[in-house]
């Protein structure tokens, strides 16, 4: 595969940008300002959580499109298992280093939010907390095992298994913390209530688009990367083939003379 | 089908090194061939890709008729692999371990016990632990869980290394036997000279393909 | 998938283990020394141990499982063990039931030791023993499944054995929360539904059981 949008010089990629990831980055510049005008300056502040809503702006789309990332992750391992492709593959590792990023933001926003909210960092017992945890700390692991080195089809192999069985482990994470202490302090969607202001509304979806495009704008960016990565490490192949064959060519009529000594007796 | 190996332009890597650079090679059922080659030739890859442990990156593999790329798990069972090292279990005796790789094979209580007469590891060493054998009675043990198996196609890493002369004869026993018997026998060795059986056939690999081969009666043809 | 196979990888591990006596001489000690470690820290409070006990039991167990799977996996790979069963007729789901049934052995042997120690320097009494028996075996088979799952993962890389803990513990966090609570329960420590646990335990065994028998060929092959 060749990103033919993919700026080159001599026929060789030197950026992992193209016009269309151009845009959507431009798309981000100028919607980050806005999100954070619409969320420090023109939404109001909650009753009960007063300026700390504002944190949620970002916070609940971070963990949504941590759950998607890894859900990505889990797709990609499943299809690679599948096709052996290398597609799918980078994919799956793409998305799971950008899901461990957002679910680190989930982790470290909501705990922030936590401290004026609900008066502590951290609540062990609430579900979405510690399972969201054990989550990241998985998917550490997942990123982990990527870095050892083995060939690419083994490394492919132990990761999908990986990244599958991680996200199979989730719903019994879940639910073991569900019964643990058998609480939430998290309120249950505070969008299902009806009685959010709209300029509220629209800054959380303002927000959830913003977050979606930084996370395809990021996927494209990472998978590039990873697929330019793994062509870079092929591209000696036909070289050291070359070179390889060379070592005969050598001494091919010593070793034909060995052989022939040897031979027959 | 005769070739119980078929090789077309086989290429081999391990990690991003080309070991074997496209090797063409057939051998056909009831031959004893010797791999020979320098160090580094990609002898043992040769082997290692015969008995279905290496994935093949270019070129076609069949061994024992099937395809290597699709069917690798049916190959390996008949395949038997004398390798550099032994699979064998430290703590457990020379007859704990040919018993286990024999019940592996589903090889008869009577034949686990032939084997292990047949290598002369009757007697004393039976019941010592391998970790405490030296190089050549852990090479007459592995040989051991090599013959109780019974293989189709015998793939030996310098069978001969660590063994004495009656080792070597012993060896080079078996090797008739079993081509007697209708297997196939593929040998490799960096010295060829030092290989006092009458291989049939001496096939020499150099930059990981093949760059001689040789019949015993002076037929060969080379190939570069 | 034959159980006879199985069985026979079974009983060579732990005889092996039986022979080289790691779990008696180094393992065995180690559990023990941890309950100490957790009395030196926890102070001399008996109540506050008392009260941790089954959740200090569990983490010892985790602890020692992490040995106990780099055990395992090491005796298959120091002379290429794992390579020559590649070249047996045996199913890749016999290895793996055969490799977790005597990690499993090993972990229970050791986790009975571990919990009469346990009943006497934390001063505790039982009131569900039944519970207390099938919650353990349950957890137990979890723990050796997957740990043997994610054993073979971790195998063949040079840093196993950093690698196998940062994988495989987040994985088991739902049978420390759960035994732990099973456990309290049967102690009478916590008010918790002992057996709706018990449940989530044995999902979690079946469930790694299963996983562990379809992944465990493809790991094998060429790791």
């Amino acid at each position: 595969m060749k990103f033919k949008t993919i700026e080159s010089r001599d026929g060789q990629p030197n950026a992992t940008s193209s016009r269309s990831t151009r845009f959507l980055g431009l798309c981000l510049a100028l919607g980050v300002p806005i999100l954070v005008l619409f969320a420090f300056v023109f939404s109001p502040k909650d009753d009960t959580m007063d300026d700390a809503v504002r944190l949620l702006y970002v916070h609940v789309p971070v963990a949504i499109f941590s759950y998607i990332a890894f859900g990505v992750t889990a797709m990609g391992s499943i299809f690679y298992l599948w096709k052996q492709s290398r597609w799918w593959d980078t994919t799956a590792h793409a998305s799971a280093e950008i899901g461990v990023i957002f679910c680190g933001l989930t982790l470290v926003t909501g705990s922030i939010w936590g401290r004026p909210t609900w008066n502590t960092w951290w609540e062990w017992g609430d579900v979405r907390l510690v399972t969201t945890l054990v989550m990241f700390l998985m998917f550490i692991g997942y990123l982990a095992l990527r870095q050892v080195p083995a060939t690419p089809h083994v490394r492919a192999k132990r990761a999908a298994i990986v990244g599958i069985v991680g996200t199979i482990n989730i719903p019994i994470v879940n639910r073991s913390v569900e019964w643990w202490e058998n609480s939430t302090l998290h309120q249950q969607s505070s969008l299902t209530d009806g009685n959010l202001e709209d300029l509220t509304l629209f800054t959380w979806f303002l927000g959830t688009l913003i977050f979606a495009l930084a996370y395809v704008w990021l996927m494209i960016h990472r998978f590039r990367v990873g697929w330019l990565s793994s062509e870079h490490d092929a591209l000696g192949y036909g070289a050291a083939i070359e070179e390889r064959k060379a070592e005969a060519g050598i001494d091919t009529e010593a070793q034909a003379q060995a052989s022939e000594d040897g031979g027959p007796q | 089908m005769n070739d119980v190996i078929d090789l077309q332009e086989a290429v081999v890597t391990l990690g991003q090194f080309p070991a074997l650079t496209g090797v063409t090679l057939k051998v056909s059922q009831g031959e004893i061939v010797t791999v020979c080659g320098p160090n580094g030739a990609g002898k043992s890859t040769l082997l290692r890709l015969c008995a279905g442990l290496l994935p093949l990156r270019e070129g076609s593999a069949h061994i024992l008729g099937e395809d290597l790329q699709k069917n690798r798990r049916i190959i390996r069972q008949d395949v038997g692999l004398l390798g550099h090292r032994s699979g064998l279990y430290d703590d457990l005796t020379v007859e704990e371990n040919v018993a286990f790789w024999g019940q592996m094979v589903r090889a008869e209580s009577n034949e686990i016990n032939e084997a292990i007469k047949l290598l002369g590891l009757d007697g004393r060493l039976r019941k010592v632990l391998v970790r405490q054998l030296s190089a050549g009675q852990r090479r007459r043990t592995s040989l051991a869980g090599l013959v109780v198996q019974r293989p189709l196609l015998w793939l030996l890493d310098e069978p001969h290394a660590a063994l004495d002369s009656d080792g070597r004869d012993l060896v080079d026993g078996l090797i008739h036997e079993a081509a007697a018997s209708g297997a196939t026998i593929v040998l490799a060795s960096h010295a060829p000279k030092d290989i006092s059986s009458p291989s049939g056939r001496f096939v020499t690999l150099a930059g990981g393909r093949v760059t001689n081969d040789i019949n015993n009666d002076g037929s060969g043809d080379g190939v570069s | 998938m034959e159980f006879r196979d199985a069985w026979a990888i079974a009983s060579k591990d732990l005889r092996i283990e039986l022979r080289s006596r790691i779990l008696t001489n180094q393992i065995a000690p180690y559990t023990l020394l941890i309950l100490v470690l957790f009395g030196f820290a926890l102070d001399a409070d008996t109540q506050t141990l008392r009260d941790t006990g089954p959740g200090l039991f569990w983490v010892a167990v985790l602890l020692i499982a992490l040995l106990a799977i780099q055990r395992a996996v090491k005796i298959e790979d120091d002379d290429a063990a794992k390579e020559r069963m590649l070249l047996t007729p045996v199913h890749s789901s016999s290895v793996f039931l055969g490799k977790a049934i005597a990690l499993f052995i090993q972990l229970f042997v050791l986790e009975i030791l571990l919990f009469f120690v346990m009943l006497a320097l934390f001063d505790l009494s039982v009131e569900d023993p039944l519970l207390i028996c099938v919650s353990a075996v349950l957890a137990t088979i979890g723990v050796a499944s997957s740990g043997t799952l994610y054993g073979v993962i971790a195998a063949g890389v040079g840093v196993r054995e950093t690698l196998l803990p940062i994988l495989l513990l987040p994985v088991l966090a739902p049978i420390a929360i759960g035994a732990t609570r099973t456990f309290g329960d049967a102690f009478g420590r916590v008010d918790a539904d002992g057996w709706a646990w018990f449940g989530l335990l044995s999902v979690f065994a079946v469930v790694y059981t299963v996983l562990g028998m379809l992944a465990y060929g493809q790991l094998m092959e060429d790791a």
